[in-house]
């Protein structure tokens, strides 16, 4: 999705699904190289104008063994001339490197889509492996859809001859050549992809050229064959978008792009302490490379250490942030309530996946929200953004640094394994057009007589930051309750009461703005209330309902915690609520809390992301009558929550 | 600020205004007066020292230094430090902390920053017990330690600090304990290395281990079972009449007489704080049978973590400018010239 906002006309939005938007699935086995595939052809759809938006599919395993249905990697894109909001429901293409392949994503086509199909790997042992009894490529029981069987293993090891590669690297090459012909399918230039090729193996030219053989060879047979079969050329539209450049970003990339501007807008260098894990470590490579932007990265021993680092380093006067997903996010938690106890900005980005314990760590989820919110030993409250899509991470991160510095506190940035991982197009921000919030550390050494006062505050309730190495500012801090003003140790009840309370304030004072709606008005029958990675499909189910008519408005929150001033107002304005999440019911559980509203669940905890459809489903049965019935995946609710 | 230049100091000037809560008779205290001792002559800058400490007794002691000080969380100083470190290596960074928080819960920190070769002082108050939580034993307690989690007595071996030290690739490792008027000579050895400088200091801990070191802490022990190392100098005790010798056949460490002064012919071994080999030898060598090898253990130089850090980003940064501007627009862009609707 486009971050440049485009009102979608009526008539687009009645298209059901949207005019010219054609779903895309490469599936193959983890070695086939799915992913670049399905990387280098978003960069040629961007380039080409149209929106998308990407969902890799990945396994855990690095290398499962080959040809096993776990084993399959697979990469879907949605991409049209409309505003694309989500990956798409159902693919109308799959092309399936290998039998597994075929078997775990063909129900997912739509009916009377189009496989394309390597049937070179459709032999016995590959079928025996993918639990075929017979190949389907022949047993007619692929008749609902059209297919196009294509030996791509040996088209390939032809193209690649006169390379004189070994038949192990020839078929490396496979990708390419499916790439060549999905891009001749939908008239992309091929041109990005070789200069690509050739700047990746530079050093191996041999390697490049028969990679770029390999791809003009796919173009070449989709031209030739095009007279016969199913194949036929689609010619996509570039989308309405607002002027401007535009590049394609994921998720992990914008938020690293958006925590160094961040800090520079802060003018602080910036210290990062991460453990590898997945789906976080992205964070961690991409700001190793940018020293220059005064970022130290550090690859800690433990998560524990990494935040304890990163907590040291803020203590020292830069920005520290740190970085993990589940497992590791839990381990970070007594540091964390450091962070608060002792008041030191903080970033902490989660990148959500399936839990608990190790869960699903290539998959997505939001089901970290009460974690987020309350997940602390004490009463330890941090503000907590949560990002909607790879592009708004960018300015949730900047968000995330000003809320720190300005209030002295640690926060959470939300984002998930879908951000992530996803690619979508970015109009490029112009950095000018972003206000500096400097921060100022405290130099002013106390008068005679006086004592520096580590926990005096603010009109926004924060305290001084003296960082060591500043004469005169000598002082104590730590996890110990301390007294007002002095941080001096104090266990007295009333001062443990009065601190309790100014943490809590403090938190509750930061300056969230109002909560807007993003299609809808104030008031009616129904809102969809979503957070977090579910922006896509909910704004375009919504939008689908209203142009049939349906009284539905869409509302996302960003700021999870402190919720926004006028959130509780709006909601009560209309009749039904629904919060759809990749959870079992945690914004709903807080909105409820928070608001007595009568919130109702719609939950997904599949690790996959929300289809439109779904949510469409929930819409037409949330403005009926009666109760929301649970749908299919929709958990039983507890009975009598709410007064 | 970071303003190096030293100051001239008096212990007075280390001294808070804040109570000291340890229990009357505990060894900390004179550890603390040892540091606030040792300050003024190492030219310390109270501005621009911090002390940083985990969960016990020994890491309230940040508390009581006028320096800037963390209290930070049960085991986890080393990282801290590393962060501080990092982001500010002019500052004089002292990590304190004791058997249970730097060994037990901290153990795979204090491995980390050792290898890493942090520049920092690590203080290990060894006092093979847990004191803040009313005396359990700890991974420094001797086998059958009788304490409330273990009342018919430890059955574990315990953990050897200086050797664990040295296992992880310390390039300096020293002993000393609480009353030792040599202390603050082995804290300015400390200070004076480059890198991270571990020192175990026996302290006695009056409420719930009281007198496990007095083998070699009492006076009339002294003598008898401590070897003090000097660089140079040959390892001797009780007076010079006995020493530390090499057996050759079994290429383990003996006791030897020296009579009438002559070391050499006895075969004691020079102390030398470069020999890695001998140092492994020192820290495991059993006290009874052996005395009890205090000062400096190994001291050998490296470079250190943070210079290698600061060096990359340094040669990283050369000659490029941040552009933040050019950095959002990176990797393939395309141009939207007009909305294309407007065909
Ligand atoms: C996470 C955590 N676990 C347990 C504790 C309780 N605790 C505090 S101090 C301590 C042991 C301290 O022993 P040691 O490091 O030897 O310090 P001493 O009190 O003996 O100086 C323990 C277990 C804690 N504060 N935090
Ligand atoms: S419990 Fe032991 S270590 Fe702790 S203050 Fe008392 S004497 Fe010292
Ligand atoms: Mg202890």
């Amino acid at each position: 999705m486009a971050t440049a906002s485009h009102e979608v006309t009526p008539q687009e939005a009645a298209a059901h699904p949207p005019a010219e938007a054609v779903v895309v699935r490469f599936a193959g086995d983890s070695g086939d190289g799915m992913q670049l595939t399905g990387g280098q052809f978003t960069l040629s759809t961007a380039l080409a104008g149209n929106d998308l938006a990407t969902f890799p599919d990945f396994p855990a395993e690095i290398r499962a063994p080959q040809g096993t249905l776990f084993g399959v990697s697979a990469f879907q894109i949605n991409f049209g001339s409309t505003a694309i909001e989500t990956a798409g429901d159902a693919p109308d293409v799959l092309v399936a490197m290998n039998p597994a392949a075929l078997k775990t994503n063909v129900s997912a086509l739509k009916p009377g889509g189009l496989i394309i199909a390597d049937s070179g790997e459709f032999g016995d042992r590959n079928l025996a492996k993918a639990k075929y009894e017979a190949n389907p490529l022949d047993d007619g029981s692929l008749a609902k859809w059209q297919l196009m069987k294509l030996d791509i293993s040996a088209l390939t090891l032809e193209a690649v001859k006169p390379f004189g590669l070994g038949n192990k690297e020839a078929l490396r090459c496979k990708n390419m050549w499916t790439l060549g012909l999905a891009l001749w399918m939908f008239d992309r230039d091929r041109q990005p992809i070789v200069d690509w090729l050739k700047a990746k193996f530079a050093k191996l030219p041999d390697i490049a050229e028969a990679n770029i053989a390999a791809l003009n060879a796919g173009h070449a047979y989709g031209e030739t064959a095009e007279l016969a079969g199913p194949m036929q050329k689609v010619s996509i539209a570039a989308a309405p978008t607002e002027p401007g450049l535009y590049r394609t970003v994921t998720g992990a990339e914008s938020i690293s792009l958006g925590l160094v501007a961040g800090a520079q807008l802060a003018g602080l260098k910036l210290f990062f302490g991460g453990y590898p894990i997945t789906p976080a470590s992205a964070i961690l490579h991409h700001l190793a490379r940018l020293k220059e932007f005064g970022v130290t990265t550090f690859q800690a021993e433990d998560e524990i250490a990494a935040i304890c680092a990163s907590i040291g380093a803020s203590y020292a006067g830069q920005l520290g942030i740190t970085s993990s997903s589940g497992p590791g996010i839990a381990l970070k938690t007594e540091a964390m309530g450091l962070a608060i106890m002792t008041e030191l900005p903080l970033v902490i980005v989660n990148s959500q996946r399936g839990g608990p314990s190790t869960g699903l760590p290539t998959k997505t989820e939001q089901s970290d929200l009460y974690q987020a919110v309350y997940g602390r030993n004490g009463d330890a409250p941090l503000p907590v953004i949560a990002a909607r899509s790879p592009a708004d991470a960018f300015d949730c991160a900047i968000e995330a640094v000003r809320i720190a510095t300005t209030y002295m506190t640690p926060v959470m940035l939300l984002t998930d394994g879908y951000i992530a991982n996803a690619a979508e197009p970015w109009k490029v921000p112009d950095m000018a057009g972003y206000a500096p919030f400097p921060v100022r550390f405290m130099t002013d050494a106390p008068g005679e007589g006086e004592t520096f006062m580590p926990y005096a505050r603010d009109e926004k309730l924060a305290r001084p930051w003296a960082i060591p190495g500043t004469p005169g500012l000598m002082h104590r801090i730590g996890g110990i309750e301390k007294a007002q003003g002095t941080g001096n140790i104090d266990y007295a009840p009333e001062n443990h009461a009065r601190m309790t309370e100014i943490r809590r304030d403090k938190v509750l004072g930061v300056d969230v703005p109002d909560q807007d709606i993003e299609v809808g008005e104030a008031g009616g029958r129904l809102a969809i209330v979503g957070w977090g990675s579910t922006y896509g499909p909910i704004l375009q189910a919504v939008r689908r309902a209203r142009a049939r008519g349906i009284d539905v408005s869409h509302i996302h929150i960003r700021h999870i915690w402190p919720l926004p001033k006028n959130l509780g107002e709006l909601l009560r304005s209309y009749d039904r609520i629904i919060v759809p999440e990749m959870n079992t019911g945690q914004l709903k559980t807080l909105l409820r809390d928070q608001y007595l509203v009568d919130c109702r669940p719609l939950n997904k905890v599949s690790g996959q992301p929300f289809m439109i459809a779904e949510i469409e489903d929930a819409i037409a049965n949330g403005v009926g009558d009666g109760d929301v019935p649970p749908s299919a995946t929709q958990l039983p609710e507890p009975k009598a929550m709410n007064p | 600020m970071n303003d190096m230049t030293p100051i001239a100091t008096s212990p007075k000037d280390w001294e808070t205004d804040q109570e000291v809560r340890w229990c009357p008779g505990c060894g900390d205290y004179a550890i603390l007066k040892a540091i606030q001792r040792t300050m003024p002559q190492i030219g310390g800058t109270p501005a621009n020292t911090v002390f940083v400490s985990g969960i016990g007794c020994s890491s309230r002691f940040p508390y009581y230094m006028e320096t800037y000080g963390f209290h930070t969380i049960h085991g986890r100083a080393p990282a801290f430090v590393t962060g501080i470190k990092l982001a500010n290596p002019d500052l004089d960074v002292w990590l304190v902390t004791g058997d249970g928080d730097g060994l037990s819960i901290g153990g795979n920190h204090m491995m980390h920053i050792l290898r890493r070769n942090l520049d920092t002082q690590i203080l290990l108050f060894n006092n093979e017990i847990y004191g803040l939580t009313k005396g359990q034993y700890s991974p420094t307690s001797r086998e059958g330690t009788r304490s409330p989690s273990t009342p018919f007595g430890s059955v574990d071996h315990p953990a050897k600090p200086c050797a664990f030290a040295l296992g992880s690739g310390a390039r300096f490792v020293a002993r000393g304990y609480d009353v030792s008027k040599n202390l603050p000579d082995v804290l300015k050895a400390a200070h004076s290395h480059k890198g991270a400088a571990f020192i175990e200091i026996f302290q006695n801990c009056i409420v719930y281990n009281a007198d496990v070191f007095a083998e070699f802490t009492d006076k009339n022990n002294a003598n008898s079972h401590q070897l003090w190392l000097e660089q140079g100098e040959p390892m001797l005790f009780e007076k010079g009449s006995r020493g530390i010798s090499l057996d050759h056949d079994t290429l383990q460490l003996k006791v030897v007489d020296v009579e009438g002064g002559d070391w050499q012919n006895a075969g004691v071994i020079v102390h030398d704080v470069r020999n890695r080999a001998v140092a492994h030898m020192l820290v495991e060598m059993p006290f009874g049978p052996f005395p009890m090898a205090l000062g400096v253990l190994y001291d050998d130089p490296h470079p250190t973590f943070e210079s290698a850090v600061v060096a990359q980003n340094r040669e990283l940064s050369e000659g490029r400018t941040p552009d933040l501007q050019a950095l959002v627009s990176k990797g393939q862009t395309w141009m939207v010239e007009k909305e294309p609707r407007e065909n």
